[in-house]
């Protein structure tokens, strides 16, 4: 026995000291980032430009800068169909993977960050739900783990009123107009509706919330209610085929589509296109620009598709969700680049991922570094603010393409923040959790 | 009170004092009902014929709509890409008469159908592998303008799907009744073992059986897939058919038609004058109410065979 155990010591000795054992810490360290894509199912035709996006960004900064600061992003892809259930399972899976595990999730679905939420705190991996998820995670005293910056359901919602005034000729010209609200008959969709209803007795406007049943396929009844209605504005949080769907029932009742404007999940290319003539005219927020012309995109195509075009536009690149992947891939390195400044330039783990998301300050001038100066707005987020509460665009298909046709629409903070704690004590109540104090 | 008066007495009030509107939801009913048909008539033609329920007829119609617009996509002209599609249908009815139906014969129905089950899942990863999961747009130049009628709304695309509907019917109807496959269709429904001793080919009926319900899902893929584009979500639109068969039954050609219309109306009728008091979005749920309480009164649906078993 002594001898089988002096043989095993040595043989233990032998191995550590050949540096067998200290082979993975002597590893290159790599920044792993867990991607949750449906590139199947019913929503494939939304998840591949995203799934496209986020691979393309981190493939173009691992060549284009060797990584973050010198450190190799790497990422997996799980496909979840855009299926709660699976999109659990797919974070279960890539949560442990990476030097230090994965550096925050990307759930892109309400319904996984909602999964994920509980989990979050637990795993220490923090939840980047860039506009989408639950709205009051942007009162970070409560959500210390969810992020959901630049701008969230109920910001946009009161955007969108903000508009509307605009076009209207002003905030008081809102009374007596009537507004519908058609949305997918889910959490997601169900958002924007409380912040629509108290605008709604602010500013005198009379709202309609018509609910479209899971797919969206069929929806006449709907629109035949619309046509009855004739509201003077319809606002739409769809997604999937709900949304071509709907511009194309809304075109044969003959609603006016500069009047029909769909929430940011409901302005993407493929939206649009099935639809053909019927959707020209149709309106959708955005958080970002569309199309190609920023400094990104040209590292993009230079770096990851040697300056093949074509063979870039084959994966959607200058798409609306395309470009949004890009947006959100490059906040989340960002916040790692924001981390690793205060503990150094090496792989983070998620707590420290998350102290730099929580520290995120995006400048105009670091947007421009980032080749994205003018495709989206300068973001601060803090202890409190999780949100930033910033402005949104509207875009409009011309038959052809996404252009631009308003100026930043800023969102209506005094009346969104107070429903955010609201909500957010709510939960905390709900929840045993103790807010903590942001100062 | 206000409550009972809400259910009881408003929508009815409503549909007195606005009877151009009510005239618009029906008729957009029906015709919404007729696209629910197209999608029903697939599986009542499996089911006649072998008595097996079909679950991936939706799928079906997704690969079919799938292949007619990947062709188009290569730039095949739409009449030759029709064609191709309608061949490809058939040689899937082969190969699934060849590969899943023979090894099968003689098991139970609920045998063949999961083998449907798992048929729904290779031909959807098929699909997607060969064509992608990408929405694609069709187009084969169906118009779709809407036109005033008299003050109602109506819209040519919907016209055109109930004229296509029609057609499909009778020259399924003319198929059946009046050629010597048809006679021997029905023969095989009646019984198998009686068909199969008086010489008809059980498997030549299958393969026939299963190319007409893939052509027929062919259509619906083409007037779905034109309202939505090109999508995995169209497989979804079964969902839509199977109250549709619950309440006209499954062996009946008029009964899905029927059935359609009768699903068709009432889920829009619901929707719009009962929806906004609980809420909205009922039609989906409302179909197979309705299906259930046609149930109660006729378990075999409307114009289903009435199964007799003699102990």
């Amino acid at each position: 026995m002594k001898i089988k155990k002096l043989v095993l010591s040595l043989l233990g000795a032998t191995v550590a000291a050949s540096g067998i054992l200290a082979a993975p810490a002597m590893a290159a360290e790599e920044q792993f980032f867990p991607m949750l894509v449906y590139r199947t199912g019913p929503y494939a035709p939304s998840g591949i430009p995203v799934a496209n996006g986020f691979r393309d960004y981190y493939t173009m900064l691992n060549k284009r800068d060797g990584g973050i600061n010198g450190v190799m992003v790497t990422f997996e892809e799980c496909e979840t169909q855009y299926n709660t259930k699976l999109g659990v399972e797919c974070y279960e899976k890539l949560k442990g993977k990476g030097t230090h595990g994965a550096t925050l999730v990307n759930p892109f679905s309400t319904g996984i960050t909602y999964q994920l939420i509980p989990k979050a705190p637990v795993d220490k991996v923090p939840i980047l739900s860039m506009g989408y998820g639950r709205t009051a995670a942007a009162d970070g005293s409560v959500f210390q783990w969810i992020y959901n910056f630049p701008t969230t359901y109920w910001s946009q919602a009161s955007a969108f009123i903000n508009y509307v005034a605009q076009q209207e000729g002003g905030h008081d010209k809102l009374r007596g107009k009537k507004i519908a609200h058609v949305y997918h008959n889910s959490a997601y969709g169900k958002e924007a509706n409380p912040t629509l209803g108290v605008l709604a007795e602010k500013y005198g406007y009379k709202l309609t919330l018509l609910a479209v049943d899971h797919p969206g396929q069929e929806q006449k009844a709907t629109w035949l209610q619309i046509r009855k209605l004739r509201p003077d504005w319809v606002f739409m949080s769809g997604w999937g085929v709900m949304n071509q769907v709907a511009v194309k029932e809304a075109a044969a009742v003959n609603y006016p589509m500069d009047r029909f404007v769909g929430n940011w999940w409901s302005g993407s290319d493929a939206d649009v296109i099935p639809a053909g003539k019927a959707s020209k005219g149709y309106k959708s927020a955005a958080l970002h620009h569309p199309g190609t012309k920023f400094r990104v995109h040209d590292d993009i195509l230079q770096y990851v598709y040697n300056g093949d075009t074509e063979e870039a536009k084959k994966n959607n690149f200058g798409e609306v969700l395309y470009n949004r992947a890009v947006l959100n891939a490059m906040f989340g390195s960002e916040a790692v680049r924001t981390a690793q400044a205060k503990f150094g330039k090496k792989a983070m783990t998620g707590e420290q991922v998350r102290w730099g998301l929580e520290n995120l300050n995006l400048t105009e001038q670091r947007l421009d570094e980032l080749g994205m100066n003018g495709f989206t707005r300068p973001v601060k987020i803090s202890c409190s603010d999780h949100e930033s509460g910033g402005p949104i665009l509207i875009q409009q298909w011309d038959g052809q393409k996404w252009n631009i046709v308003s100026d930043w629409i800023p969102t209506m903070r005094d009346v969104v923040r107070p429903m955010i704690e609201k909500a957010a004590s709510e939960y905390a109540k709900e929840n045993n959790i103790t807010p903590r104090n942001c100062g | 009170m206000e409550m009972l008066h809400a259910f009881f007495v408003a929508p009815f009030q409503e549909m007195w004092e606005f009877p151009l509107f009510l005239a618009e939801v029906v008729i957009n009913g029906l015709l919404t009902g007729v696209m629910y048909s197209l999608v029903a008539l697939g599986f009542v033609l499996i089911f006649k014929a072998s008595g097996v329920f079909n679950f991936a007829q939706g799928v079906m119609v997704l690969f079919a709509a799938l292949t007619l617009v990947g062709l188009m996509e290569k730039g095949v002209p739409v009449w030759l890409a029709l064609i191709l599609t309608m061949v490809v249908m058939v040689a899937l009815a082969f190969a699934v008469e060849r590969f899943m139906l023979r090894p099968l014969v003689n098991q139970e129905h609920i045998i063949l159908f999961m083998a449907t089950i798992g048929l729904t899942y290779f031909l959807e990863g098929f699909g997607e592998t060969l064509w992608g999961s990408n929405v694609k747009p069709l187009d084969v130049g169906i118009p779709s303008a809407s036109f005033d009628f008299h003050g109602l709304l109506l819209n040519e695309f919907d016209l055109f799907a109930a004229g296509i509907g029609a057609a499909l019917v009778a020259g399924l109807a003319i198929f059946f009744h009046k050629t010597p496959v048809g006679r021997a269709l029905r023969a095989v429904a009646d019984d198998h073992q009686a068909a199969m001793s008086v010489g008809i080919p059980l498997r030549t009926i299958w393969i026939i059986v299963w190319s007409v319900a893939g052509i027929v899902a062919m259509v619906a893929g083409i007037m779905w897939g034109a309202k939505s584009g090109v999508q995995f979500s169209l497989s979804l639109i079964a969902l839509k058919a199977l109250p549709v068969l619950i309440l006209g039954g499954f062996t009946s050609v008029p009964g899905a038609i029927i059935g359609g219309l009768i699903i068709g109306v009432g889920e829009k009728v619901a929707e719009i004058y009962w929806g906004p008091l609980v809420g909205g979005a009922i039609e989906n749920w409302f179909a197979y109410v309705l299906a259930l309480v046609f149930l109660f009164f006729r378990p075999q649906g409307l114009f289903g065979e009435r199964i007799i078993e003699r102990v």
